[in-house]
């Protein structure tokens, strides 16, 4: 993975940048030590590392201030940090750079149950979120599965989605305001406690830019009442097409369950031999789950499975208990850990139209072959986001890059039938380079405008989500103008 | 000028010296000053896939062709766009892409989002006559920045969209609306705010302080709407003296004239329209002094209607929300700003963007942000 060369200017004013922090950040807030900011060489895409210039960790929205303005004006790069789950490299530092991380932020400001909502420091965790609301009868809905780490401040510059948004949305869909700092250390309040702000939606556009366009430090989050009872069925199917027409007649049948997922055989036979999960051998494995009263559960589960059943499956399991239920998830839950018992895996994290499933897995199978690496297929069936694990063997000398190169294809594939590089993992740099794919010169042109009007030295971020030949020259000039 | 294509719309625009007026069907009225251009030109469902709750169409489309071929197949605009024309008065038929230039939100917002929620992909022409495409047609994507929502809820002025593909979802097999009578606003409100906080799915909950009635919408299967019906009046009970439950026929009624906000068609006045904090409705309604006033989206949405030129923004003083006026004379909306005003820091974001995307100043002239 190509990243631009260090500013070594940068680098040689590190004594006075430093200097200048600590004027601003507790000494314990600021880490310059060459083995101390190693902790930060890189997120959960661990296969590209380079420990930061600076590492800083502000308390509050006005340290996070005071660090961006000194940036601003020392022209350093800032790269922010929530917790580093990313897997796409979207907060991999350079070495020129400072990394801004608001682990330290994560208080809740406020609870509002009559108005349905949560203030937080963008460093609280997701989990945490729903932790501090449960007890009374509430939830936040977005649940990436990195939920008990991850932080909002990431989720918000991600999008994240998880399992239910089939049903709640994602990110985008839950958040109310943000209070952001801009690059030159000016504090932004985008929309706040009411629906839809009055002007241009910068909110929606702040969701998902990758920390692009400024620091999030707090945010104001929709909170939902806890449902009543949630209760999963289980169905195997002999083919991969079947499966996917069963997740359409489910739909188009009217009833919206909370979650729908996906597992192929290989993923199915790998999570078997290591959760043992007592999941049915068979081509595809769908796990719906649904939401309401007992009542409302019984009659939504009826449906489906009146439909499964049209569809001829192997297994048609519907939990009868809490213990049932957790045992039907078992196996979804630890098909990560179980590809990652077999080998090195690279988790992609591409879109399709639901109705092309049968015909993307086909060639998935093909393309397995052809580069001789096995690929094993879990999946939010419900919303078309797929995640192929490609495994391979990292101490292999090639491995890794044929992986990369199997990647990019099915990536590719996915934008031929109609959908996208990614669903819920961001661009980063791991898909930088792949945008062309998606979209022409001046779709990728309108996109860098946004990040002209915010970040008009681009500073924030900088050689991440665009194509290192498409922001070449914005760059410069950034670097130019210091 | 009526555009036939994409490729017409990117050359009239790139051509395009002077200002120019964005519309659809123009049912709101709300294009800013200059030479009309209308896309109406550019209709027709290009894709549906009821089985992936997908659509694709252009942007003038109408939206009754679009709600025409979703109940083909058992499907519905979820957002519950609004029909403007009986509170403004106007003619014409309404397009999918001014629904969305204008994110329409009706009553079922607070349960399942508003327009931007449902919009999945844009094709776009901006002020340089440059085609644009973000987005696509799958319900996840963050694929590079959203410009998806910043569209949503632009009202034409930052490019002229020409093809939208969005989000639908199933129609509900019933409905049932439970209706609390006697309460006054803050009564009302708390009342709301405690059905959305129970666990019965409420998607419409609204207060009529005229007719003295609070409704609750629940919607899905039979035997579910009637049980949760039963939950809400139990959960509510204290709340309100009489409650009454309306059938489904009655229920939909009420929700089409409380969409359309019905009870201020020819009516007099200035139409303004609030968003806040539903637990500041009250305190807001005691400082707008208007003639009458609606409710909805749990107290978080306050229509108004106020003696004509009142300045309502001044009287409400800061607040957590916005202000926008709906319907005014041409006077009025030119001295107070049809949006309200953004604080310096969003302004300049705002009038960034605007640069960015319309570097002539051709799109809307005058219409957001600016107060003349
Ligand atoms: C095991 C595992 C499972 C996962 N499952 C899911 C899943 O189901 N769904 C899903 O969507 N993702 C998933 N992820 C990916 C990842 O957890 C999400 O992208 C998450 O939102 C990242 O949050 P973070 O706090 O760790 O962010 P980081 O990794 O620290 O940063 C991510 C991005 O956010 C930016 N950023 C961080 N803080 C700020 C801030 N304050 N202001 C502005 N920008 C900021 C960074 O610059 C970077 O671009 C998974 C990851 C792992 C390791
Ligand atoms: C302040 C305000 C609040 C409103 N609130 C609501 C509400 O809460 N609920 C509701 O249902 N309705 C609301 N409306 C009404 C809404 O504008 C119309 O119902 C809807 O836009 C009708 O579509 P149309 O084709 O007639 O649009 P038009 O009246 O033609 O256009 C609406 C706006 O969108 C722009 N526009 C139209 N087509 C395009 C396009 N293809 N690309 C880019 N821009 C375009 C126009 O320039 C104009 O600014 C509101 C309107 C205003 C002004």
């Amino acid at each position: 993975m190509e990243m631009p060369k260090p500013d070594t200017e940068v680098i040689a004013r590190k004594a006075r940048v430093v200097a200048r922090l600590l004027s601003v950040l507790p000494d314990d807030a600021v880490i310059h030590d060459e083995r101390e900011t190693r902790a930060y060489e890189c997120d959960a895409l661990t296969a590209y590392r380079c420990p930061p210039m600076v590492a800083v960790l502000p308390s509050n929205t006005q340290e996070v201030s005071d660090v961006l303005r000194i940036c601003h004006s020392e022209g350093v790069p800032v790269v922010p940090r929530g917790s580093g789950t990313s897997l796409a490299g979207g907060a991999l530092p350079t070495a020129d750079c400072v990394i801004l991380g608001v682990a330290r932020m994560n208080d809740v400001i406020e609870t509002d149950y009559d108005n349905r909502l949560i203030r937080v420091q963008t460093g609280r965790t997701n989990l945490s979120v729903t932790g501090a609301v449960e007890a009374d009868g509430f939830f936040y809905a977005p649940d990436p599965s990195s939920q008990l780490a991850c932080a909002i401040a990431g989720n918000i510059a991600m999008n994240s989605g998880g399992a239910h948004c089939l049903k709640y949305g994602v990110t985008t869909n839950n958040l109310l305001g943000v209070t952001m700092v801009m690059m030159d250390g000016e504090v932004v309040e985008i929309g706040g406690g009411y629906m839809d702000a009055g002007g241009l939606d910068l909110l929606g556009l702040i969701c998902g830019s990758e920390g692009q366009l400024g620091v999030v430090t707090e945010a104001t989050l929709r909170i939902l009442p806890t449902p009543e009872g949630a209760r999963p069925v289980l169905m195997g199917f002999d083919d991969n097409e079947v499966a996917g027409a069963c997740v359409s007649d489910i739909i188009k049948a009217g009833v919206l369950p909370v979650a729908i997922e996906f597992m192929d055989r290989p993923c199915i036979e790998a999570t078997e031999a290591f959760a043992k999960a007592g999941y049915p051998m068979c081509e595809a494995l769908l796990i719906v789950e649904v939401e309401g009263s007992d009542a409302e559960i019984d009659h939504q589960l009826a449906l489906i499975m009146e439909i499964a059943r049209r569809h001829n499956p192997v297994e048609l399991r519907e939990s009868r208990s809490a213990e049932e239920s957790a045992k039907i998830w078992l196996g979804r839950k630890s098909a990560f850990g179980a590809m990652g018992q077999i080998n090195d895996y690279m988790c992609l994290d591409g879109t399709i139209p639901v109705s092309a499933l049968p015909m993307v897995l086909r060639r998935i199978g093909e393309m397995s072959q052809e580069f001789g690496l096995k690929v094993g297929n879990v999946f939010h069936a419900g919303d078309g986001n797929m995640h192929p694990l490609i495994l391979f063997d990292a101490n292999k000398p090639g491995d890794l890059e044929l992986c990369e190169t199997f990647g990019a294809e099915i990536l590719k594939l996915c934008v031929e039938v109609g959908g996208c590089l990614t669903g819920e993992h961001g661009v980063g740099i791991e898909k930088r380079d792949l945008m062309h794919v998606q979209y022409a010169a001046e779709d990728l042109e309108a996109q860098m405008a946004v990040k002209d009007v915010f970040d008009p030295a681009w500073l924030l971020n900088p050689a991440k989500v665009f194509p290192l030949d498409a922001s070449a020259g914005r760059r410069a000039v950034k670097l130019a103008a210091q | 000028m009526m555009v036939r294509s994409e490729q017409e719309l990117a050359a009239l625009v790139a051509d395009a010296a002077d200002p120019l007026s964005i519309r659809g069907g123009n049912t709101r009225g709300m294009a800013g000053q200059g030479a009309a251009l209308s896309v109406a030109g550019l209709s027709g469902i290009i894709l549906y896939e009821p089985g992936a709750l997908t659509m694709v169409a252009q942007a003038g489309t109408p939206l009754d062709e679009i709600e025409a071929a979703l109940a083909q197949e058992n499907q519905r605009l979820a957002f519950e766009p609004m029909d403007h024309r009986g509170l403004v008065g106007s003619q014409g038929g309404p397009t999918i892409g001014g629904v969305f230039a204008a994110n329409v939100s009706g009553p079922r917002r607070i349960a399942v989002g508003a327009a931007r929620d449902f919009l999945l992909g844009v094709r776009f022409v901006d002020g340089r006559g440059v085609v644009v495409k973000n987005g696509g047609r799958v319900m996840k994507n963050v694929t590079g920045y959203d410009l998806v929502k910043l569209m949503a809820g632009s009202f034409g002025t930052l490019g002229v969209m020409s093809e939208v593909s969005f989000k639908v979802l199933p129609r509900v097999e019933t409905q049932a609306a439970l209706v609390l009578h006697g309460l006054d606003d803050g009564q009302a409100v708390a009342a709301m705010s405690r059905a959305m906080g129970s666990p019965f799915e409420v998607t419409g909950a609204a207060h009529d302080p005229a007719k003295g009635q609070t409704v609750l919408r629940v919607e899905g299967f039979e035997a579910s709407v009637a049980y949760r019906i039963g939950r809400l009046q139990t959960e509510l009970n204290g709340m309100a003296g009489e409650m009454t439950v309306l059938t489904a026929s009655e229920a939909e009624a009420f929700w089409e004239k409380q969409r359309d906000v019905a009870v201020f068609h020819g009516e007099e006045g200035d139409i303004w329209r609030v968003s806040c904090k539903p637990s500041d409705a009250p305190a807001l309604l005691a400082k707008a002094g208007a003639e009458a006033h609606l409710l909805d989206w749990a107290g978080g949405l306050i229509w108004l209607r106020m003696a004509q030129g009142s300045e309502l923004r001044a009287r409400l003083d800061q607040f957590d929300g916005h202000a926008t006026i709906v319907r005014a004379s041409a006077q009025t909306k030119a001295r107070l700003g049809v949006f309200h005003p953004e604080a310096a820091g969003v302004a300049k974001l705002t009038a960034g963007l605007r640069a960015q995307f319309d570097p002539k100043g051709v799109f809307n002239a005058g219409l957001m942000g600016a107060v003349a």
